[in-house]
């Protein structure tokens, strides 16, 4: 009984306990980016974005949350409604699903996978169901346009994500995040970390993390003005909460893989006394607001792309830059020996 | 081995528990008053006209047949990459010709149109 007990029943009560923390943080952090995100779009604009419910209007995202919850949730007619119904469920699970490998300090992850960034790509390869089951079972034109338009558009971006992953690989050695963030630990601090010999390729990753996560400028999937609301238009209520959490979540996703590839994860910017006290996971968490800061600017600022702009970028731009950059970091790597053992 | 998997599948377990719940809160919290007019397909006020699931642009089915064998080329990359200092020059040489290769195709299909969207 005492076996039974410490062999599988303690270590489980664990795992479950250590998945809904995570869980319940992630989902507060949320609730809060979704506030910085308004906020930083109504300072651009010189509005003051939600400031009644509470103080500040920091608990606007709650409020959002009650709303959801006592609104009617329809089911149109014509809808296939079982997968009508999964479609919110895939894409909120799915964008949960990746934060299991993502360490937000060291050691601090539910499971230290040694192909950590294989699942993950994988995870979000398979984003792209959520929205064509949603697109697909609503039955209605503007859903199906939008669910069309979103598989290109996440698929085509797919590929450049792929290839600047690959780029961070060969200078690392290895497929575990954790291992990613070690090999960017020199005492040069923040240069030491892969965006400064990547630059490129972070800002490909970037720009592909924006279009994978439907953010402006490449929100299309969307686009109020022809299609309304994209492949949302006939959801309401919770069902439609869970896209738009599952929208967030993957928008952070993409926020702590710039992190970990580019950034140094947990690693202080200067390796010297007052700031290596500074614990791990805060580092983390500013640099993925920091990045996530660069999201919410970037859709105050530029204008929607059109549909052949974004394919035109992503296919004739992306791809060959950085499929060409595979080709020459391996090269670098290759020829000086400097290819990590 | 397949135990670093384990708390994944729990991780995911619970995350479905809560999703499942939070959709079934809509439902039970929600007033429930459906009329013909809220269940039609929304069409900016229209009668829906014809089935939604109309024919559509060839080029979608293109992006998603080169995304296929661009994303495989990806999987085969990544232990090529994690492994590049074992396998020295000939392993190097070998993934470029088969990049060129790749490319080659690539060049024919951006000749040929296949990337085009006006």
């Amino acid at each position: 009984m005492a076996q039974l007990w410490s062999d599988y029943v303690w270590p489980l009560t664990v795992m479950v306990a250590q998945s809904v923390l995570l869980l319940v943080v992630l989902l507060l952090a949320v609730a809060y980016v979704l506030y910085a995100d308004r906020k930083v779009w109504a300072a651009v604009q010189l509005r003051r974005g939600p400031n009644v419910v509470g103080p500040w209007g920091l608990l606007q995202s709650f409020a959002d949350l009650l709303k959801f919850v006592v609104k009617e949730p329809t089911i149109p007619d014509s809808a296939n409604k079982g997968v009508f119904l999964l479609a919110p469920l895939v894409t909120c699970v799915l964008a949960l699903a990746a934060w299991a490998v993502i360490p937000v300090n060291a050691g601090w992850v539910i499971a230290d996978l040694n192909v950590g960034i294989l699942y993950v790509f994988a995870i979000s390869s398979l984003m792209v169901y959520g929205i064509i089951m949603g697109g697909w079972a609503s039955n209605s034109k503007y859903p199906f346009l939008s669910a069309l338009r979103s598989a290109a558009q996440m698929v085509s971006y797919e590929v450049s994500i792929g290839f600047v992953m690959i780029t961070v690989l060969l200078c690392v050695g290895s497929l575990n995040l954790t291992d990613i963030v070690d090999a960017q630990d020199s005492q040069w601090g923040l240069f030491g970390w892969f965006w400064l010999p990547l630059f490129p390729m972070f800002a490909i990753f970037f720009i592909s993390a924006l279009a994978e996560t439907n953010r402006p400028p490449f929100d299309l999937v969307e686009a109020e003005s022809e299609l309304v609301a994209g492949f949302m238009v006939e959801y309401g209520s919770t069902p439609y909460m869970m896209f738009m959490l599952g929208e967030y979540v993957a928008i952070v996703t993409m926020c702590a893989m710039c992190t970990i590839l580019f950034m140094g994860g947990w690693l202080p910017p200067i390796p010297v006394a007052p700031f290596t006290w500074v614990p791990g996971v805060v580092w983390f968490a500013l640099k993925a607001l920091a990045v996530f800061f660069m999201f919410a600017m970037v859709k105050a600022f530029v204008p929607r792309y059109r549909y052949d702009q974004l394919m035109r970028l992503g296919w004739k731009v992306f791809l060959p830059l950085s499929l060409a950059m595979v080709a020459i970091v391996a090269a670098v790597l290759q020829l000086t020996g400097l290819a990590p053992r | 081995m397949l135990q670093a998997y384990l708390p994944i599948l729990i991780f995911i377990a619970v995350a479905l528990i809560m999703g499942g719940v939070v959709i079934l809160a809509g439902r039970v919290l929600g007033p429930h008053r459906p009329d013909s007019a809220k269940l039609s397909p929304y069409e900016c006020g229209f009668e829906a006209f014809e089935d939604a699931r109309m024919k559509f642009d060839v080029r979608y089915y293109l992006v998603a047949i080169l995304f296929i064998i661009f994303d495989l080329e990806i999987a085969f990359l990544f232990p090529w990459a994690v492994a590049l200092n074992e396998i020295g020059m000939f392993g190097f040489v070998s993934m470029m010709v088969f990049l060129g290769i790749l490319t080659v195709g690539f060049i024919y299909e951006w000749k040929k149109g296949a990337l085009e969207w006006e």
